[in-house]
């Protein structure tokens, strides 16, 4: 491994444990006690300590600090205030929504991206440049929510072709399962693709000016060659970078699509857990999300060496 | 490419397979949505309402249940009698009654069942409906004989609920992921944070009764989502709508029936009668005087509302209707206020937290005691936030919150470490007299002086009794529109052929 990937790896270690220290930090200062949710307004006043004591609040901070992350490194996440189960059984289950579904947007993110961004760099100031970018303002300043709504009230209750939210798993087989992820997935998509092609396009006039460019074009070789196999491979970098960024947003973005689309992902059970207070799984599900950024980040480090291997030997 | 044409089609005909209609064929199914979503499904061990919802009197049963009026009726007991001293009562036990894992019930279940709710580790959090138990004989084991330390008016009410749930010694440790009750349905899928599915049980004494073999449970906490599931035929019911403003859409479809009942839910704006200025009656008959509460309900509720004048829902037979005691009167609030001596104002602050009815009455309620010359500031707070502070530690001048747990009269005798910070020897008397007494009549009697005399006392702003706004499929009968519990029975749910 180059020195630049074993740094970027040391890195990624410090962030996330300083995550860890963070997102404790932070609940701790959280008002709300998860043993008086649980027990309602009704409880009698000892049954409070007795809850208290089986959930282990009563513990000093650091004790519950170094019993949380030594059960994370060793494959224990603890059990959930609320649900009353392991943990890692709870986000397990919400993960098979919430990958896929990231993973859709995130492919039609790119996707449409990347053929509006090259085509409007490449029809500079023409017609369907300025077109793609008025549109891509609009996507930019739709709220995700909204948008989603408006395609509910559309497919699901005027046209009736999909069901208006819900997730029937994908025991029920794979094509309702996909089926039901359409809709989140383009609301969540619109949003990111319009920013993204804005930088793809600005990134590929850019590198569509560099002297390597003309003298390609001298040699003979085809705009669409020269487009395609010299520009945007040096345009990807800002593409890929902010990609990066823009995986960690979908996956905040779920928090609120999972709302609106009754999906039991990730983003529901965080939002469910704040609302419960149930410590034991914020914590958790927040340090996967971390997991989750913090490796992307990586991930893309790891791509800058593919995309341009000068890096590997200047060290950056 | 030719290929691909053909898996495409065979595609978009998998997709329409998918999503077209549903071969026509008899209708045994039922889809519920639920605003919150149930986090285990033991209703002994969580106060989570939506559990008791799902679950009580259709998954697990208790000794009586309620009809839709609140009275009692026999479920696992087929009858009781009860000593002339109200202090023993002897239930009878239904024979032949089975867990769904094939255990029988008998008495010992039974003792099992209240030991475990009673005892000092438990977690149940109605627990205080035990606290007048003094001990379970098993005698046979049909019968069960429950002795009371004295006399409890609200005992075979309290043993309708979820919390007093029959479990077996076997089974109960894992009721909140595997259910294992008695009752007509039982767990077929729990998908959590998406829906709970119930099938019939075809073993129960009653499964002929109901029409449904399979009902599914879908929550769906926003009020959109809700609204669209509805439209879109996703969902066949929705026993309390989140947004009571969508109702009028449904109205006007004749695909739907809006149904809007009572529940035990008495929303008040409660004062901290532990601090000044609320401990001053002058200043709490201020307040009531300031209050429109047709207003509030207009506003905060779409006119969906019954408004009460004290702590006591309108559907009991047992209430008085107090609304007339305080009548809006901006001048007599302010006189009031100026005897009290704040002829120059007042300020306080009003703690709302994120649940509609608290959050639009809140704005409307500041604007109305302002013009009585009392200046309320608004704060928002998260429900939690709420619990620690407001709850628990009584740091607050003004909050509101619907009681929905039934029978809590009582509240106002917690003494002056509840919330309230309500302090009456005198009620609390009149309070342990009426749970002494046994008479149904004098019970009603009682139960009418106690609820005049909070509303003398003025110790809140009592505001309306929270509607049940359902929404149902027109083709669709049998279900409750009153929720004198927290109970949706399915048994007599069916579709209208």
């Amino acid at each position: 491994m180059s020195l630049f990937l074993a740094k970027r790896f040391a890195t990624l270690i410090g962030t996330l444990l300083f995550t860890s220290i963070v997102i404790f930090i932070v609940l701790e200062i959280l008002p709300g006690d998860p043993a008086l949710l649980i027990l309602g307004i009704d409880a009698q006043p000892g049954q409070l300590e007795v809850l208290r004591q089986q959930l282990g609040l009563n513990d000093p901070a650091w004790t519950r600090y170094w019993h949380w992350v030594g059960g994370l490194l060793t494959g224990d996440f603890g059990i959930s205030y609320a649900y009353k189960v392991p943990v890692w059984e709870l986000i397990g289950e919400r993960l098979q929504l919430t990958i896929p579904l990231a993973f859709i947007s995130m492919a039609l993110t790119a996707f449409l991206a990347l053929v509006l961004g090259v085509y409007a760099a490449a029809n500079h100031n023409k017609t369907g440049d300025v077109a793609i970018m008025a549109t891509s303002q609009v996507g930019i300043s739709i709220p995700s929510f909204w948008f989603a709504i408006l395609l509910i009230l559309l497919f699901a209750v005027h046209l009736g072709w999909v069901s208006a939210g819900g997730f029937p798993g994908w025991g029920a087989g794979l094509v309702p399962a996909l089926a039901s992820l359409i809709l989140p997935a383009i609301s969540l998509a619109i949003v990111q693709a319009a920013i993204l092609a804005r930088i793809t396009r600005s990134s590929v006039l850019e590198v569509m000016r560099e002297d390597f460019v003309r003298t390609a074009r001298a040699k003979g070789v085809s705009k669409r060659a020269v487009l395609w196999g010299h520009v945007l491979r040096n345009a990807m970098i800002p593409v890929i970078t902010v990609m990066g960024v823009q995986f960690g947003n979908l996956i905040a973005g779920t928090i609120v699509i999972e709302q609106v689309f009754t999906l039991p992902g990730l983003g529901r059970l965080m939002f469910q857990a704040i609302n419960q207070r149930d410590l034991e799984l914020i914590k958790n599900v927040v340090m996967l999300l971390a997991v989750f950024v913090v490796t992307i980040n990586f991930i893309v480090d790891m791509l800058y060496v593919v995309i341009d291997p000068r890096l590997k030997v200047h060290d950056v | 490419m030719r290929r691909w044409s053909q898996l495409f089609a065979a595609t978009v005909f998998s997709a329409s397979l998918a999503f077209g209609p549903a071969i026509a064929q008899p209708r045994d199914t039922l889809v519920v949505g639920l605003q919150q979503e149930p986090t285990s499904l033991d209703p002994t061990a969580d106060a989570t309402a939506s559990i008791d919802t799902i679950m009580s009197g259709n998954v697990f049963e208790t000794l009586t249940t309620s009809t839709e009026r609140g009275e009692v009726k026999p479920l696992l007991a087929k009858s009781w009698d009860v000593t002339p001293d109200g202090k023993a009562y002897t239930f009878h036990l239904n024979e032949g009654v089975k867990f769904t894992d094939g255990e029988a019930l008998d008495s010992s279940v039974v003792k099992f069942a209240f030991d475990r709710a009673m005892a000092p580790d438990s977690v149940n959090p109605s627990k205080g409906i035990f606290s007048a138990i003094s001990a379970i004989e098993t005698p046979d084991p049909l019968t069960v004989v429950i002795r009371l330390k004295e006399p409890d008016a609200y005992f075979l009410n309290s043993m309708t609920m979820g919390d007093a749930a029959i479990v077996h010694p076997k089974t109960a440790a894992g009721n909140k992921t595997n259910p294992v009750g008695t009752g007509v349905y039982k767990l077929k899928q729990w998908s959590k944070g998406d829906r709970v599915v119930l099938e019939r049980n075809p073993a129960h004494r009653d499964a002929a009764r109901a029409a449904l073999r399979e009902v599914t449970f879908r929550v769906m906490p926003d009020p959109t989502a809700a609204t669209a599931a509805l439209m879109s035929g996703d969902v066949d019911a929705f026993p309390t709508i989140p947004a009571p403003e969508t109702v009028e859409q449904f109205r006007k479809d004749p695909r739907f029936k809006v149904v809007v009942g009572t529940t035990e839910g008495e929303v008040i704006l409660a004062l901290n009668n532990g601090k000044k200025p609320f401990n001053d009656l002058r200043v709490r008959q201020a307040i009531s005087y300031a209050l429109n509460r047709q207003d509030i309900i207009d506003g905060a509720q779409a006119g969906l509302a019954t408004p009460i004048g004290s702590h006591f829902p309108p559907h009991n037979p047992a209430y008085v209707d107090l609304t007339g005691r305080y009548p809006h009167d901006v001048a007599k609030a302010k006189a009031l206020l100026k005897e009290a001596g704040y002829a120059n104002g007042l300020e306080v602050s009003l703690q709302a937290i994120p649940f509609p009815y608290a959050r639009r009455s809140a704005e409307i309620i500041a604007q109305q005691l302002g013009e009585a010359g009392i200046n309320v500031k608004l704060i928002n707070v998260e429900f939690p936030f709420w619990l620690a502070e407001v709850y628990k530690k009584k740091n607050y001048d003004m909050t509101i919150i619907a009681h929905t747990a039934p029978r809590d009269l009582g509240n106002y005798a917690n003494g002056p470490e509840y919330f309230y910070g309500y302090d009456s020897p005198k009620f609390r008397e009149m309070f342990a007299d009426f749970r002494r007494t046994v008479d149904p009549a004098e019970q009603k009697k009682k139960l009418g002086d106690l609820q005049r005399f909070i509303a003398d006392e003025a110790v809140h702003g009592f505001l309306f009794q929270l509607p049940q706004v359902g929404v149902y499929k027109a083709d669709l009968k049998g279900y409750w529109t009153n929720a004198p519990e927290l109970l949706m029975p399915l048994i007599d749910i069916a579709w209208v052929k």
